[in-house]
């Protein structure tokens, strides 16, 4: 018997198994990608041209260097730079937040034009327009409300970092909310592509 | 007595209602989730008979089509999100997993804990979706357009069983790490009791295949609030496309189901048969390969939904590969028991019931997995007469081993041995009398979900309702003898059965840390060589 306290291959393989169902339920919405993208092929490519792939690319850097924050963090913390460490996770914060106020002006936009959800504007439209833009607001109010929990993951573990609860020996709160926040990324580099690039 | 676990809370400082309510001890969560399923499960039979005493005469006898539609609705959700998906694994699953394996208790403990406040949250939920507008009416599946147009609490019952999809996908991932990081260090892969085993493969699906119902459900909700016409055929939507992704889980799902109930079969038949198990390798990779293949036949509830006929054959034909595994099973505990030195106690048979029930269930399986009969019989009580035997004449009927099985080690008394022969065999008569007749008026062209019939079914369900009481009052006596044996029992001795699990070498009820000394499991864990040789083979607990 391992104590389970120590056990941090163990507290990491819990953590990749919710990670894998994190995995399956953005599958579940992919799967309808798959599914509409096949029925609405034209509607789709026209309607993807609607998304401004700007703000999609700035959001994309954006968390691809969160991303690299948050993997320093975890070497700067088992290199005891406790301070770094704090900085660099603080760090991503700053970039997760950037990417949830980026959000909010390219949905204000959208908005602003009429396309939401059941608006009359799309409903009276094609109907694979309408489709293709409820995916959109579903996948990407599910990613940032992802980006929210993994926010709070983050900030929980600078705290603790802080507190001294969260070292170099037992580094498992960071290890994982970096693990989780990695996923965020991972689930956006899926997102983007498929709305913004290949359309 | 004083080292039962019942007597030393998991934190010292708690006394009283909070040294349960706070517990991290995997026994006595065990025993919370036992003390709630069994009131959602009582419940829920209350709601059954309710509908079966409305089928007993044609036309309106107790209630109308509303009300029948809201009943069956509660009767649906609540016996498989709050009864049959935790039964096993959350109950005898926690209590008995980890010191099958030699643990002290399971990985985390703590998540373990929150697993039962949100099972507990879900109930809650479940009973908010009561009032205001009224129950549910649209059936457990939720099926579109009708869940998002019905004005009923359907955003409430959805919520409900999607925290209880979390509940259970945590209970899964505890599981895996438990086992795969907990076990006691002589332990082999293949010398993991098949208990253990059958939960390791349900854990897979319960992780796997539960984000799917997650966000299905997630986009019903949204639906509802938001009109976004995802599943919409007028907004370009394809309500199709919710059956698939609705049974994507809700097929595995009934494998999370059956799993843990072949498993407790799996542990009984030997133990009772003093005889080692046949074929523990091929138990072990048809658990695996039902996990496996149980997760790509989703689509044979949909045979009548306008698929093509090439998805149609695909499905068919995955439909019956899946029940060779199930097969290798029945054949493997028959084969056990053929030349064992056999025991007869209420235990093993209830697993004689299961084998015999969940066969009948697992055969008419095949007649609806057959796309031509399947047409026939689509949506009639055929279904309900089928699946009930193999959710009940199956998993309910393990459960009900199990719990006879485990009852003496989780609470240290015996109960009364004729009293349990009495309700099993009130339970197995009963089941036939309700059960049988379904499948004949099925066949004559009843459909399910209809309050009213004509007149030539009036035999037929008249039958099944009278089997419904007795089958009721059948269960009703099993749970007054094991209570009753709290009270009047004699006390149980660590190992009353002449098992040889490890669960079986620890004193009854279990000491805080399970174990006094260094577990050590048998190098297989069912061999009776020890205990065949002894004459006074099981001493009568009356």
């Amino acid at each position: 018997m391992t104590a389970p306290e120590t056990d941090k291959t163990g507290i990491k393989i819990g953590m990749w198994l919710f990670l894998y169902t994190e995995i399956m339920l953005f599958g579940g919405l992919f799967i309808l990608y798959a599914v509409y993208y096949a029925k609405y092929t034209t509607d789709f490519i026209s309607a993807g041209k609607e998304l401004d792939t700007t703000f999609g690319a700035a959001n994309t850097v954006i968390l691809l260097f969160s991303s690299f924050l948050v993997a320093a963090s975890i070497t700067a913390l088992r290199k005891r730079t406790t301070g770094l460490s704090i900085a660099l996770v603080l760090g991503a914060v700053a970039c997760g937040l950037a990417f949830l106020v980026n959000k909010y002006f390219e949905w204000g936009h959208k908005i602003g034009l009429g396309i939401y959800p059941n608006s009359p504007n799309l409903v009276e439209g094609e109907p694979g327009r309408n489709i293709f833009f409820g995916l959109y607001y579903t996948i990407t109010a599910l990613h940032g409300l992802h980006i929210i929990i993994g926010l709070t993951l983050l900030i929980i573990a600078a705290i603790m970092i802080r507190k001294g609860r969260t070292t170099a020996d037992n580094d498992s709160l960071l290890d994982n909310s970096g693990l989780y926040w990695h996923l965020v990324d991972l689930v956006w580099i899926f997102v983007f592509p498929l709305f913004y690039l290949i359309l | 007595m004083t080292t039962s676990f019942f007597n030393t809370p998991s934190n010292p400082a708690h006394h009283g209602i909070r040294s349960w309510l706070l517990t991290t001890d995997h026994k006595r969560i065990g025993l919370l989730y036992l003390f709630a399923v069994m009131f959602w499960f009582l419940l829920a039979i209350l709601l059954g008979l309710l509908i079966r005493t409305e089928l007993m005469f044609k036309g309106e006898t107790l209630f109308g089509p509303d009300t029948y539609n809201a009943l069956f609705t509660l009767h649906g959700v609540i016996m498989i999100f709050l009864f049959i998906i935790p039964a096993i694994p959350a109950i005898f699953g926690n209590f008995i997993l980890p010191i099958q394996i030699g643990a002290k208790d399971v990985f985390f403990p703590r998540l373990n804990l929150l697993s039962w406040y949100l099972y507990m949250a879900g109930g809650l939920m479940a009973i908010v979706a009561l009032f205001g507008n009224g129950p549910p009416d649209t059936g457990w599946t939720f099926y579109v357009p009708f869940s998002v147009s019905t004005k009923t609490n359907v955003s409430y019952a959805a919520t409900a069983a999607f925290i209880l999809g979390f509940s259970s996908m945590l209970t899964g991932m505890n599981f895996i790490t438990t086992i795969h990081r907990m076990r006691s260090r002589r332990m082999k892969w293949l010398q993991i009791p098949l208990f253990t085993w059958s939960l390791y493969a349900t854990a897979w699906v319960q992780l796997l295949a539960t984000p799917i119902i997650s966000i299905t459900l997630i986009l019903v909700i949204l639906e509802r609030f938001l009109q976004t016409g995802l599943f919409d055929p007028a907004k370009g939507g394809d309500p199709i496309l919710y059956q698939h992704l609705f049974w994507m889980y809700s097929h595995p799902a009934v494998y999370i189901m059956i799993l843990p109930g072949m498993g407790v079969i799996s542990e009984i038949i030997p133990v009772f048969s003093r005889k080692s198990i046949f074929g523990y390798k091929a138990i072990v990779f048809s658990s695996l390969a039902i996990a496996v293949a149980g997760s790509l036949v989703w689509a044979h509830h949909m045979y009548t939904s306008g698929m093509s006929d090439t998805a149609v054959f695909v499905f068919s034909l995955l439909t019956f590969v899946v029940a060779i595994p199930s097969a290798i099973k029945v054949f493997s505990w028959v084969a056990t028991m053929y030349k064992g030195s056999i025991h007869i106690s209420p235990p093993l048979i209830y697993s004689m019931c299961f084998i015999y029930l969940f066969s009948v269930g697992g055969l008419t399986g095949l007649i609806l997995g057959a796309a031509g009969t399947n047409i026939h019989v689509h949506d009639t009580h055929f279904v309900v007469a089928h699946f009930h035997y193999v959710m009940f004449g199956g998993t309910a009927f393990a459960f009900f081993a199990g719990l006879h099985y485990w009852w003496p080690k989780i609470f240290g008394r015996m109960y009364n041995f004729k009293r349990a022969f009495v309700a099993a065999g009130m339970i197995t008569a009963g089941f036939i009398f309700h059960f049988t007749p379904m499948f004949i008026v099925g066949m004559q062209g009843m459909p399910r979900r209809y309050y009213d019939y004509l007149p030539k079914f009036e035999q037929g369900n008249f039958l099944a309702g009278f089997g419904a009481y007795v089958l009721v009052a059948g269960i009703f006596y099993m749970v007054f003898n094991l209570l009753a044996s709290l009270k009047n029992g004699a006390l149980a001795e660590s190992n009353p059965w002449k098992g040889v699990t490890l669960e079986w070498t620890i004193p009854s009820p279990p000491p805080l840390h399970n174990f006094l000394d260094e577990p050590d499991p048998p190098d297989y864990p069912y061999d009776f060589s020890r205990f065949v040789s002894q004459k006074k083979i099981l001493n009568e607990a009356d």
